[in-house]
């Protein structure tokens, strides 16, 4: 079975077409790495998957049920996590509370519910979601005042805290250090163990570090799609990346 | 390691007890001032939970206040049914029009939202000047001696006591800042304050803000007709200028100057000004101007209110 299918998902603006009829398949358990060069339609692509945007023309299907017409926030409920490629996170509070939102939605999914999961729980889960990002020593940390590197890795943080299914990485590595990068990299191998991985990455040393399978959009279509080793080989892609006539 | 806030819990407790007390010590004139600024900052702190805490800024809580106020007088008024009665009708009512009102309001969002709460607001206004036959318009009605007073379980309260008066409204006030605290330390305040913050990252961790907005907009509307109710039932009058448009003003002035989104703030903006107006009209009649120049001050320099400031400066366990 797989994971995520999209069918013929296009999603056009005015004469732009950002992502032009992409079959896709994402098997359980993967990591996959979808690159391209800028203006590929990466990040729409990912954003039609975790219902941020409607699609134009196409379908989605999460665990073989469609998806396409289900508002973001029942999308995540059944699994699909997304951290945005620009940091976003609520700058005001701290940590421990921006974690516990995220994990609160898995834990008392009801505003009303009769029995209601307790405080200490939602804390000791957001808890565990920092610490396994490596941030269990700045949970009092008001979340607008830490350093770039660790924004991100809170990013990550509450897209754990939900225990997706499937956790969407729109750009994770911009803006990083070498060194918070090796982190990172630690981070997402673990996360993968449990969970799908969908990174969108413009480091190719990352993507060939991590990923099991590559995807490689160009003009809002699907150019190639394989192993590292045969994404390299690759003549259409070559001729993408560098101009060369393919 | 916990997420509850004891020390506002513990504040809130000493709060309340100093009031209790203050009745034993203030003269009949300030406790009569007092039991107004009680019942008034209910209405500002339901205000609050929707613009302090949710941070949805409605212009049109005089329509709230309004509803609990007519649902509770009209219904004595007309079917004579008793003081406690009525209030729960009060309650009821502010409930069912917030809950109405909201689900077509929260369609909207910033400047629209603004407008459209005015706009349902003065519709409400004129409605309660065009029906003059039944609310007494502008000149409103003066409930009937019979219902100046109510038995509970074997006692007597008379609503022309002060002391009766005083003790009442601070019981309501007590149980809605109780409720409200509940509320807002939980974990479905903390989804209010995620909604105020980032509203777009709240739906992205799964959340239905539309749904949680609602929540928020009925519990403040009806908590503001519970004021209404109060204020009706215990001064016994009902007029049309509780609707207007100045209500609502005030109810955002006392929570601006106070601090929006923290727990106190409304009671503590709604004494100072209630207060500062008292003593400023018997010097002069411009006294708005002073208040005015004041908004301006507040809003250039401390645009979190009085807690809102101490709140982020010293003591952040005060929200």
């Amino acid at each position: 079975m797989t994971l995520l299918r999209t069918k013929g998902l296009s999603r056009h603006f005015d004469g732009l077409k950002a992502v032009d009829g992409v079959d896709f398949a994402l098997d359980p358990g993967e990591i996959r790495a979808i690159i391209g060069p800028n203006g590929a339609g990466k990040s729409t692509f990912v954003s039609l998957l975790s219902g941020r945007i409607k699609p134009s023309a196409g379908q989605v299907f999460f665990e073989d049920r469609d998806v396409t017409g289900m508002p973001a926030h029942k999308r995540v409920r059944m699994g699909i996590a997304y951290t945005f490629q620009i940091t976003n996170i609520y700058g005001a509070m701290t940590v421990l509370e921006n974690i516990a939102i995220a994990a609160q939605n898995r834990l008392r999914p009801h505003l009303f519910s009769r029995k209601p999961v307790s405080e200490v729980e939602i804390a000791r889960a957001a808890t565990k979601a920092a610490q396994e990002v490596g941030l269990g020593d700045l949970l009092y940390e008001t979340a607008g005042t830490l350093a770039y590197g660790h924004q991100r890795l809170l990013e990550v943080a509450m897209g754990l805290a939900l225990q997706p299914k499937l956790l969407i990485l729109d750009e994770p590595t911009q803006g990083l250090s070498d060194s918070e990068i090796e982190n990172f990299q630690e981070v997402v191998r673990r996360v993968a163990q449990s969970a799908t991985v969908l990174l969108i990455e413009h480091n190719m040393d990352v993507v060939m570090a991590l990923a099991d399978r590559i995807t490689v959009l160009d003009n809002g279509r699907v150019l190639a799609e394989g192993s590292p080793g045969e994404i390299v080989h690759n003549d259409a892609v070559q001729a993408a990346y560098l101009g060369a006539p393919a | 390691m916990t997420l509850h806030n004891g020390k506002l819990l513990a504040l809130c407790v000493v709060t309340v007890i100093v009031l209790f007390g203050l009745q034993f010590v203030l003269p009949p004139y300030l406790t009569l001032a007092l039991t107004r600024i009680l019942i008034l900052s209910v209405f500002a702190m339901g205000y609050n939970m929707l613009m302090g805490y949710t941070g949805l800024l409605s212009l049109g809580h005089a329509m709230f206040f309004a509803a609990g106020l007519y649902a509770a007088g009209l219904s004595t008024y007309y079917w004579g049914v008793t003081l406690p009665v009525a209030f729960v009708l009060g309650i009821v009512g502010a409930f069912a029009v917030s809950l109405v009102i909201g689900l077509l309001a929260l369609r909207t969002q910033a400047v629209s939202f603004m407008i459209v709460t005015l706009m349902f607001a003065q519709a409400g206004y004129l409605m309660t000047l065009q029906f003059t036959n039944i609310t007494g318009g502008d000149q409103g009605l003066t409930l009937p001696t019979d219902a100046r007073s109510f038995g509970l379980f074997g006692m007597v309260v008379d609503m022309t006591s002060d002391t009766a008066r005083f003790n009442l409204a601070l019981l309501i006030f007590t149980v809605v800042l109780a409720v409200l605290f509940a509320i807002t330390q939980g974990p479905l305040g903390r989804l209010f304050v995620a909604v105020r913050e980032n509203e777009p990252r709240t739906q992205m961790l799964g959340f239905d803000t539309y749904a949680i907005k609602l929540t928020a907009f009925t519990v403040s509307g009806t908590i503001s007709g519970t004021a209404g109710a109060l204020y009706g039932l215990m001064f016994g009058y009902i007029g049309s200028s509780f609707a207007g448009f100045q209500n609502s003003i005030e109810a955002l002035l006392y929570t601006l100057i106070g601090g929006p989104g923290t727990l106190l703030g409304p009671l503590l903006g709604t004494a100072v000004m209630t207060m500062l107006i008292d003593r400023l009209s018997g010097i002069t009649t411009a006294y708005l101007i002073v208040i005015g120049v004041l908004l301006i001050v507040v809003n250039l320099w401390f645009p979190k209110g009085i807690l809102g400031t101490i709140r982020d400066r010293w003591l952040g366990w005060l929200k």
